[in-house]
């Protein structure tokens, strides 16, 4: 069970991560895309932050989904949803099989797939969130799981960017690590931090 | 950056809330600054919502009004609004015959406006704008951009939704009308966010973004800056290959400024444009001319072909009153 406690460490350290990395992102961004990346997370976090008593306070299903909700009315742009997305299917996937951590976030990320039209290798953020979702059903610790994150975040380098706003410069996209790959491994590491 | 403004992050309320003042014969604001919608709706009239990142004025709100919009939904600079804005906007302008949501084919638009759709009351379609041909279009892509054309499908739909028409007919005309829409852009100056303070992109000052597209993104190729008439026959040439055949076809010509290139340039450019789809036996029958799908401050146009037939022309031409737009009413 995760305590209401826990809950707001959660939370607390998304949106202090994000707020970190804010201006890293927005570089990530600028170079491939339209440099708001940084700008919309944090406006999003900051969101959930503001809420963080109310959001708290709610069972762990309500709560993912009440992040999610506030995350898609607050980023905009193609993270808003897909983020949103991420978050809401979670909660659902939670109240469905409670404490299946892994099987529900595997669900959540298939949902991120689903609204964005994307698969794995595309340059996007379900470069991060599969091969985390794999390692985490394979039962690796939160410390693994942060390493193979961050590993993934760099392979997306090399890679020609297939969806998103960088896939409108091709080959050109090669040679930068993708924003949204970078902001999954950000949130990842703050939550599972939490429980290193 | 040089920019009219008091704080980066009041400069879409502030300039929300001057538009609302100036037009206030034609459009409110909705509450918390979440959409422009049209002073008197028509009963029963299907709604018409449209919405985008700020930044490519008057496109969307200054086409709220008679013969075009009833809302438009104004996300942040470059950034789509998000659903809330577009369910308060329908709650706000649907009088019961449904709401047709137009959206440019840019994927965080898309996301938003169907996570809208999924969480609407009532009937919703959603009619998707892709007119950019200087993006290849591929299962294995997100497709083509939606830019100049979005206001032709715009106005087209929105003649046709105060005659009277269905949802279902509305969005089969919104269709047809963006199959039968290319646009092709160049520009010559990048464009610069407020929030970021920096030019999108280096540019040089004898080079060209060929095929940008509305957000300072990059396009085909960079290039060096030729002749007038040299950059119109390629993007003429762009959109006429995109065609099946135009040879013959009666058209709506439009130039499009990005925001910052003046009118005698535009106007130049139409002429090399008129000049070159008249030679492949195109028919120019309608005109317009100036800066309506703008990229802040970037410098450069866009031309744009809608080929029009006896149903669209009269469309066309129907009365249009809007802070944009406004003939015969």
């Amino acid at each position: 069970m995760i305590s209401e406690a826990q809950l707001r460490a959660l939370i607390s350290a998304m949106a202090t991560t994000i707020a970190a990395h804010a201006d890293e992102l927005a570089a990530l961004d600028s170079a491939i895309g339209d440099g708001d990346h940084g700008a919309n997370m944090k406006r999003g976090f900051d969101a959930v932050a503001a809420d963080i008593d109310q959001i708290a306070a709610k069972p762990l299903p309500d709560a993912l989904k009440a992040i999610g909700t506030k995350l898609v009315m607050t980023v905009g742009g193609a993270s808003g949803p897909l983020y949103g997305t991420l978050f809401l299917a979670l909660g659902k996937e939670l109240a469905a099989t409670p404490g299946d951590y892994a099987g529900a976030f595997r669900k959540a990320v298939d949902a991120v797939a689903a609204r964005g039209k994307s698969e794995i290798g595309q340059k996007t953020m379900l470069d991060v969130l599969y091969p985390v979702a794999d390692a985490l059903r394979a039962g690796k610790e939160p410390s693994e799981l942060i390493a193979i994150a961050n590993a993934e975040v760099a392979a997306t380098g090399p890679r020609k960017a297939i969806r998103g706003r960088a896939s409108f410069l091709g080959d050109r996209s090669i040679g930068h690590i993708d924003p949204g790959a970078r902001s999954s491994a950000l949130i990842l590491q703050a939550v599972l931090g939490a429980f290193a | 950056m040089k920019k009219l403004m008091n704080a980066v992050e009041s400069i879409l309320t502030e300039s929300l809330d001057g538009f609302a003042a100036a037009h206030a014969d034609i459009v409110t604001l909705g509450p918390e600054h979440k959409f422009i919608r049209r002073r008197v709706l028509q009963p029963g009239k299907v709604a018409l919502i449209s919405g985008g990142g700020t930044g490519h004025e008057p496109l969307h709100a200054g086409f709220v009004g008679l013969g075009m919009l009833d809302a438009a939904c104004p996300g942040q600079v470059f950034t789509s609004p998000t659903p809330d804005q577009m369910l308060a906007a329908a709650e706000a302008v649907d009088t019961g015959a449904g709401v047709l949501y137009i959206v440019k084919n840019y994927e965080g638009d898309v996301m938003n406006f169907d996570m809208a759709s999924e969480m609407a009351a009532g009937p919703v379609e959603k009619v998707l704008v892709n007119d950019d041909v200087a993006v290849e279009d591929s299962l294995y892509t997100t497709g083509r951009r939606g830019v100049a054309g979005t206001l032709v499908v715009e106005k087209i739909v929105g003649a046709a939704a105060e005659q009277g028409r269905d949802l279902a007919a509305l969005k089969a005309l919104g269709d047809r009308v963006n199959r039968a829409t290319r646009s092709m852009g160049v520009a010559l100056t990048s464009c610069t966010v407020p929030a970021s303070g920096k030019p999108m992109f280096e540019i040089g000052a004898d080079e060209m973004e060929f095929g940008v597209g509305i957000h300072g993104e990059p396009g085909r190729r960079r290039d060096r800056l030729k002749s007038a008439d040299a950059i119109a026959e390629e993007m003429c040439a762009a959109i006429a290959t995109d065609f099946d055949d135009i040879s013959g076809k009666s058209a709506l010509l439009f130039i499009n400024g990005f925001g910052a290139t003046p009118s005698m340039e535009l106007y130049l450019m139409y002429n090399a444009a008129r000049r070159m789809f008249e030679t492949r036996g195109v028919k120019i029958a309608r005109s317009l001319v100036g800066n309506y799908v703008t990229s802040l401050d970037m410098a450069g146009c866009s031309i744009t072909l809608s080929l029009l037939d006896d149903e669209i022309l009269p469309l066309w031409d129907a009365p249009v009153h809007t802070a944009g737009l406004r003939w015969g009413a």
